[in-house]
């Protein structure tokens, strides 16, 4: 058998296949623009939805017609199966939209070395800046995460490893605490250390409520995935002579590793952009306040607050610009972690 | 001793006198000290997984530098006997034992034994090759004595000797900082038993080591075990009644008649395939059941 064969994929569709695709959808597309035209429907929605019903009755009819019933349900299907995959991008490329084209014009050269202790709302937008709102709230997420992280690893070391007589009612606790309000957290610190103990604003106090909220998530995240991690390492650790503190450290925990790191950023992605508990607890100065532990302090959530309440276009500007540095700093710190959680795995 | 993989291929229809004749083939070893009272002895062992009676009874002497072979049919206990013996039982929720495991004499049950040191001298090799994910192959192999927090002088040429003795130094010697998942079945269950040298175990115990892997990586390890059991007291669970034959001297039925397992005999390999003193055994060694 010496013939030459070229490879080909008889599975795949043919041009003529791509070209009725292609002309369903221009139907349906011009079919939408006629029908919102003759009847009194208005609107972007009323394009989509025409749209929509037009290509699924479309593609079935075709799909019955070449392959019969059950080809027309699977057509149908489909139709919809995309539908809530373009539902669910849509309000998230809408809001991304949205915060870029207003927040653009409130960017400028100054914005990230200057801070708004002398600038009014009613300045220039090249006034001023959100120096103090971005280290602040960096500030409060380091702090959150140097006391959530080893609690909330060593909460799922204790469920998963460790498996005590309270395993049960600290993960049922766990997964309730997950539910906690935010403002639950921050009036309960208020009320148990702000205004017993300190007696005053700090980025302590606010990163003690962020860390609340931040523990559950990030406890959870981890107990799931120390559970993917195969017993037979943990057996083969202890095999070797190893306690089993050792084995966790040495064998579970690093083969952990991109699985926790997971876990952390979906902590800093919860609190990153917590608002209540920070109105409550860090007073949200205008200056960058270095003392973590006394002193109101800025944030950007509260920055963004500030700004849409003191109403002026300038402030308002100004907060949209807010709403785009936190995305991006949100975004950055998420490529981060990423990358330096897959580069071990991968080497 | 290696058998090609043609002759394997002829004799895996199991008669009598083809597995005698494999078990037989072998130079009589008695280990270095054949007498009784050194080495591993085990006293009425008992094992229960919570209400469940697994194990009856069993009384096994482990002669040094010897290989030993545990057959028997699946959930007769043999796996669960040899975890008694390195107190890896004790980590299934609900077990529990009766009975004695001497090393040296000295009851490794007993109060106030550092379970952590028993491990140390009996090593262990599972059924899944189980390389530590995180790690090199050359930190794999010296897991171990980081895990008990040892010393050695000279890393390097432990690293080497344990890879030599495991008989995988040729394959990974240019990749020792190259993952462990990088190897094959075979490798990575060589790696295994690298790994579990180089904290220099007296007794070494195999729990179907070969059961995941192909022929020829199979023959790789059996030479490996033959080459070790002449440092070290080795005790291998194996469903594989050529394997027994090839590598021990010693080996012991074990059956289950739907109550807990119990040893049915134990004698040496060339005895055990070709004159079995009960029937049970001669049924289950010429595949007449289990």
């Amino acid at each position: 058998m010496s013939t030459l064969a070229t490879p080909q994929k008889p599975w795949a569709k043919r041009p003529i296949d791509r070209a009725r695709e292609l002309a369903i959808v221009l139907f349906a597309g011009f079919f939408s623009f006629a029908f919102v035209a003759v009847t009194e429907m208005k609107g972007k929605l009323a394009y989509a939805l025409i749209f929509f019903i037009a290509y699924a009755l479309l593609s079935a009819t075709f799909a019955f017609i070449s392959r019969g019933a059950p080809a027309a349900k699977d057509a149908v299907v489909s139709t919809f199966v995309s539908l809530g995959a373009v539902l669910t991008v849509l309000p998230m490329l809408s809001i991304l939209f949205t915060v870029i084209k207003n927040g653009l014009p409130g960017l400028h050269l100054g914005l990230l070395n200057h801070d708004m202790s002398m600038a009014t709302p009613t300045d220039p937008i090249a006034t001023g800046g959100i120096l103090h709102a971005v280290t602040g709230t960096l500030t409060l997420v380091a702090l959150a995460l140097i006391m959530s992280v080893p609690i909330g690893i060593l909460t799922a070391l204790y469920l998963t490893e460790v498996k005590g007589k309270f395993a049960g009612p600290i993960r049922f606790l766990v997964q309730a605490m997950s539910g906690v309000p935010s403002i639950v957290a921050g009036l309960f610190i208020l009320s148990a250390v702000l205004y017993p103990i300190t007696k005053g604003y700090s980025a302590l106090m606010g990163s003690l409520a962020l860390t609340i909220l931040m523990i559950p998530t990030i406890a959870r995240t981890s107990e799931e995935v120390l559970l993917l991690i195969p017993n037979d390492l943990r057996e083969a650790g202890t095999a070797l002579g190893g306690t089993q503190w050792r084995t966790v450290a040495m064998i579970v925990l690093p083969a952990a590793r991109s699985g926790l790191m997971t876990a952390v950023i979906l902590g800093v992605a919860r609190i990153a952009g917590e608002t209540a508990p920070i109105l409550l607890l860090t007073g949200g100065g205008d200056k960058v306040n270095p003392n973590p532990f006394n002193g109101s302090v800025g944030s950007i959530p509260y920055y963004i607050w500030k700004s849409f309440n003191a109403g002026s276009p300038e402030a308002i500007t100004r907060a949209w610009a807010g709403l785009l540095v936190l995305m991006v700093l949100v975004f950055i710190l998420f490529i981060a972690a990423r990358s330096l959680s897959s580069r071990k795995i991968s080497k | 001793m290696i058998q090609t993989p043609e002759s394997e291929k002829t004799m895996s229809s199991t008669t009598p006198s083809s597995l005698a004749s494999v078990a037989q083939a072998k130079p009589e070893r008695n280990g270095t000290n054949s007498a009784q009272g050194t080495g591993l002895e085990t006293r009425g062992i008992h094992a229960w997984f919570g209400k469940n009676h697994v194990l009856s009874d069993i009384n096994l002497d482990f002669t040094a530098g010897s290989v030993t072979a545990l057959i028997g049919p699946s959930g007769c206990g043999k796996s669960t006997f040899i975890r008694t013996i390195n107190r890896m039982h004790e980590f299934i929720p609900g077990a529990a034992m009766a009975g004695e495991v001497l090393l040296d004499g000295k009851d490794v049950y007993a109060p106030g034994v550092d379970v952590t040191k028993i491990r140390l001298q009996i090593g262990m090799v599972f059924q899944k090759p189980n390389p530590f994910p995180s790690m090199t192959i050359g930190e794999n192999v010296l897991s171990g004595l980081k895990l008990a927090q040892l010393k050695v002088d000279n890393k390097d040429d432990l690293l080497e000797e344990c890879l030599v003795r495991a008989g995988l130094w040729t394959e990974v010697k240019d990749r020792l900082n190259t993952h462990g998942g990088s190897l094959s079945g075979g490798q990575q269950q060589r790696l295994c038993i690298a790994r579990a040298l180089a904290v220099r175990p007296q007794v070494l115990l195999m729990d179907e080591p070969c059961s995941a892997l192909d022929p020829g990586s199979t023959l790789r390890i059996e030479d490996t075990i033959r080459e070790l059991s002449d440092t070290m007291t080795i005790v291998i669970v194996t469903h594989n009644m050529q394997q027994a034959a090839r590598v021990s001297d010693y080996t012991a039925f074990f059956l289950s008649d739907g109550g807990p397992g119990e040893m049915i005999e134990v004698a040496r390999t060339s005895e055990i395939f070709s004159q079995p003193k009960d029937q049970r055994t001669e049924n289950y060694v010429t595949g007449r059941f289990g």
